[in-house]
């Protein structure tokens, strides 16, 4: 993979009007229906603590609440796989596949399913897979990739949709939501029958009784997870909870940061394949326990609660970046805050250098977040190890930021020469400054007067000020 | 309380010093002798958020120096350098001791200036005076970090002949974001230009916040484009009469 050019992928999505229209609209419906359903509970602020909490203890002994999960879904029959990276995990579900003679798979929504590029993978091993999810149906229709972690075709319009259906269908075009719903629908009933093998995420896994919870507003993952005669789960390794309990934390903050929702219109809990004497569910269970760099994070205990995401999205509604600029131009699976936090430590902070730079830093995130992702502090902190990792500082760009810098320190520690370099700089801009502002600045302020205009110099700083009118009283 | 040190951040000491002089009017008024130490430069905030922390380590400890002993509380006109002091330089000296403990030190005795004159001196009316539509974009520091929220317009409420309007998301970010906004130009812009869109249907004349940040941003914004908003830091408010 190419490394991630942020900026580059933001010049085409500042153009697309459409798609910031549907980046505004989408984003402050998802953001009022929150701020609703969070209203609602008391204890909003104690939730999150206890979540958060939750998270950091399970975190810090991941090793062994990933022995104790395996061991669960073991005894309920399920079998358990580990896969160091994508190729390993996109491997172990395509052979599990092909054993099995699988030909169709039916797929409910997934970001870690993204993350090992897994539909490519049945692709090259001749096996069709089919996304279920509405948003991922359209997407995968359109060969196009996921814009948000729950909303995935957030970037796409009713008329899009409609064309596309028309074209790839071979129907009439209608306006109306419910009917395209409808011939989505129908077209997904036929591949649940026909499918041989059910692909789902994972919300959470609990470690004391191997199940694992899927939450949806659809039914199609309960249909994917349940039709087929396998069912393959694929969850990142820090999708655990210990106990049964911790859910009704849990489901309760992912439903309301989501989508504003008291609790999603399904939730499943599974575990293990069907049992003796039980009519209905997977003759087979496999859960394939993703690391891809996971591990990573966990040895930084300066990031490492970047692991403790649920994937609720609310970071990505509340976003002022994001807003502006969508999904795909972060480049990777994840978006938003999340993404500039993750992806750099999932694939390389070479790879996505640009990405912990895509935040003003304004710190919105971290108030919706329901586990209490400090998202300023770890951008900052990967911020940090950018500027101390040689090899990104070749580029010229660079050069020139870490000796002005230096200078600048230079300065700041003698407030003498600091007062001194104001009177230059004030008698250089004053034959510029006219207008009580800069309209035209050298590199790298030209960034700024682009766009804006930039202040002038005042004729006395304020010390300057403040020190004649301490002679005025003497 | 009779005596205060102030921290006037190098946006205004350099680009807008009638801003200190307005913060230095209001708190001499409420009775406040003011001190300046001319030692003070910047909090080192620029090179932290940018990634270069050694060096902004160097420029703060030169600020803990010029502050550690101050026994009177220090006053900054920006809740932006205040809680880099404040919150980040706990981050930043975290592997420093020394500079740790002086940093907790001078953190909880730094008040960013519409936090000092509610919560520390519990004053909410300066007398201030202001005919006008006003309304109030909250800098992200002083709502998200230093958790400020209502004190700013409890001041604004309390100005003569004020009329306040909330502007739609009044809490979203002007598109600042210090260097942010020249490393992603056109991000920076597409956020200001929200921000200018909200300030304008608020049908408010004037727009106050607590940071020259934001306002150098907004009236980059202003200027360039011909508005005819006015903008004011709270300390130039609350130092008006009619």
């Amino acid at each position: 993979m190419n490394n991630i050019d942020f900026l580059q992928n933001a010049e085409i999505s500042l153009l697309n009007d459409k798609l910031r229209n549907s980046l505004k609209n989408t984003t402050n419906r998802f953001r009022s229906a929150r701020a609703g359903a969070v209203s609602e509970v008391e204890n909003w602020q104690s939730l999150r603590d206890t979540a958060r909490n939750i998270k950091k203890e399970t975190i810090s002994e991941l090793d062994n609440y990933l022995l104790q999960l395996e061991q669960s879904v073991r005894d309920a029959g399920g079998e358990v796989h580990w896969a160091r990276d994508a190729e390993e995990a996109a491997y172990i579900i395509t052979k599990l596949a092909s054993v099995n003679g699988v030909k169709t798979v039916v797929k409910s929504k997934s970001m870690a399913t993204e993350e090992i590029e897994l539909n490519k993978a049945f692709e090259r091993s001749g096996i069709r897979s089919i996304e279920t999810d509405l948003g991922e149906y359209v997407l995968q229709l359109s060969e196009d990739k996921p814009s948000h972690i729950i909303a995935p075709a957030i970037h796409k319009t009713k008329d899009e949709i409609s064309e596309l259906f028309s074209v790839k269908f071979g129907i009439p075009r209608h306006d109306e939501p419910e009917i395209l719903t409808a011939i989505a629908r129908n077209k997904l009933r036929n591949e649940f029958l026909q499918s041989d093998m059910g692909v789902s995420g994972v919300n959470f896994a609990v470690a004391e009784t191997g199940t694992i919870v899927i939450v949806e507003n659809e039914g199609n993952a309960r249909m994917s997870t349940t039709v087929p005669k396998i069912h393959v789960a694929l969850m990142g390794i820090e999708k655990i909870i210990p106990k049964f309990e911790h859910l009704s934390v849990f489901l309760s903050l992912l439903a309301r940061s989501a989508t504003g929702q008291k609790s999603s219109t399904y939730v499943s809990f599974i575990s293990g394949p069907r049992r003796e004497n039980e009519i209905d569910g997977p003759e087979q269970f496999h859960l394939v326990l993703l690391d891809n760099g996971r591990t990573n994070i966990l040895a930084s205990e300066e990031t490492r609660e970047s692991l403790y995401c649920i994937r609720c999205g609310a970071c990505l509604n509340i976003c002022p970046v994001y807003r502006q600029v969508g999904g795909h131009t972060y480049g990777w699976v994840y978006s938003g805050p999340i993404g500039a936090v993750i992806t750099p430590q999932l694939l390389g902070i070479e790879k996505a250098h640009q990405l912990p730079y895509a935040s003003s830093l304004c710190g919105a995130c971290k108030d919706v977040c329901p586990v209490k992702i400090d998202f300023p502090k770890v951008l900052l902190e990967l911020r940090k190890n950018i500027k101390e990792n040689s090899t990104l500082q070749h580029d010229i760009h660079e050069r020139i930021e870490g000796f002005s810098f230096r200078v600048w320190k230079y300065i700041m520690k003698h407030p003498s020469l600091y007062r001194l370099l104001n009177r230059i700089a004030y008698y250089v801009q004053k034959p510029l400054s006219g207008k009580g502002y800069l309209s035209r600045l050298p590199y790298p302020l030209s960034a700024w007067t682009e766009d804006r205009d930039f202040p002038v110099i005042a004729r006395k700083q304020f010390r300057e000020i403040w020190r004649e009118k301490k002679e005025d009283h003497e | 309380m009779n005596s205060a040190n102030i921290f006037i951040s190098c946006l205004v000491d350099n680009f807008f010093p009638e801003v200190g002089v307005s913060m230095v009017n209001v708190l001499e008024k409420l009775g406040i002798g003011i001190k300046f130490n001319n030692e003070q430069t910047c909090c080192g905030q620029p090179a932290f958020n940018t990634g270069y922390q050694s060096d902004a380590r160097d420029v703060a400890k030169k600020l803990l120096d010029t502050y550690r002993d101050s026994d009177d509380p220090i006053v900054c006109p920006s809740g932006s350098c205040t809680a880099m002091i404040k919150v980040f330089y706990r981050d930043l000296f975290k592997n420093d001791p020394e500079y740790r403990k002086i940093a907790d030190e001078v953190a909880s005795n730094i008040y960013e200036f519409t936090d000092f004159l509610v919560n520390k001196l519990q004053v909410v009316d300066v007398g201030a005076e202001y005919r006008g539509k006003v309304t109030y974009h909250s800098s992200c520091h002083l709502l998200r970090e230093l958790r400020l929220e209502k004190e700013p317009r409890k001041l604004i409420d309390s100005v003569k002949g004020i009329e306040f309007v909330e502007m739609d998301m009044h809490d979203a970010c002007c598109g600042f974001g210090g260097t942010f906004s020249i490393k992603m130009p056109h991000i920076s812009k597409s956020m200001l230009e929200e921000k200018m869109k909200c300030t304008i249907e608020s049908g408010a004349e004037t727009l106050v916040s607590t940071d020259m940040g934001c306002l150098m941003n907004i009236n980059g914004y202003i200027s360039r484009n011909n508005l005819k908003i006015k903008t004011m830091h709270i300390a130039q408010l609350l130092d008006s009469k009619k």
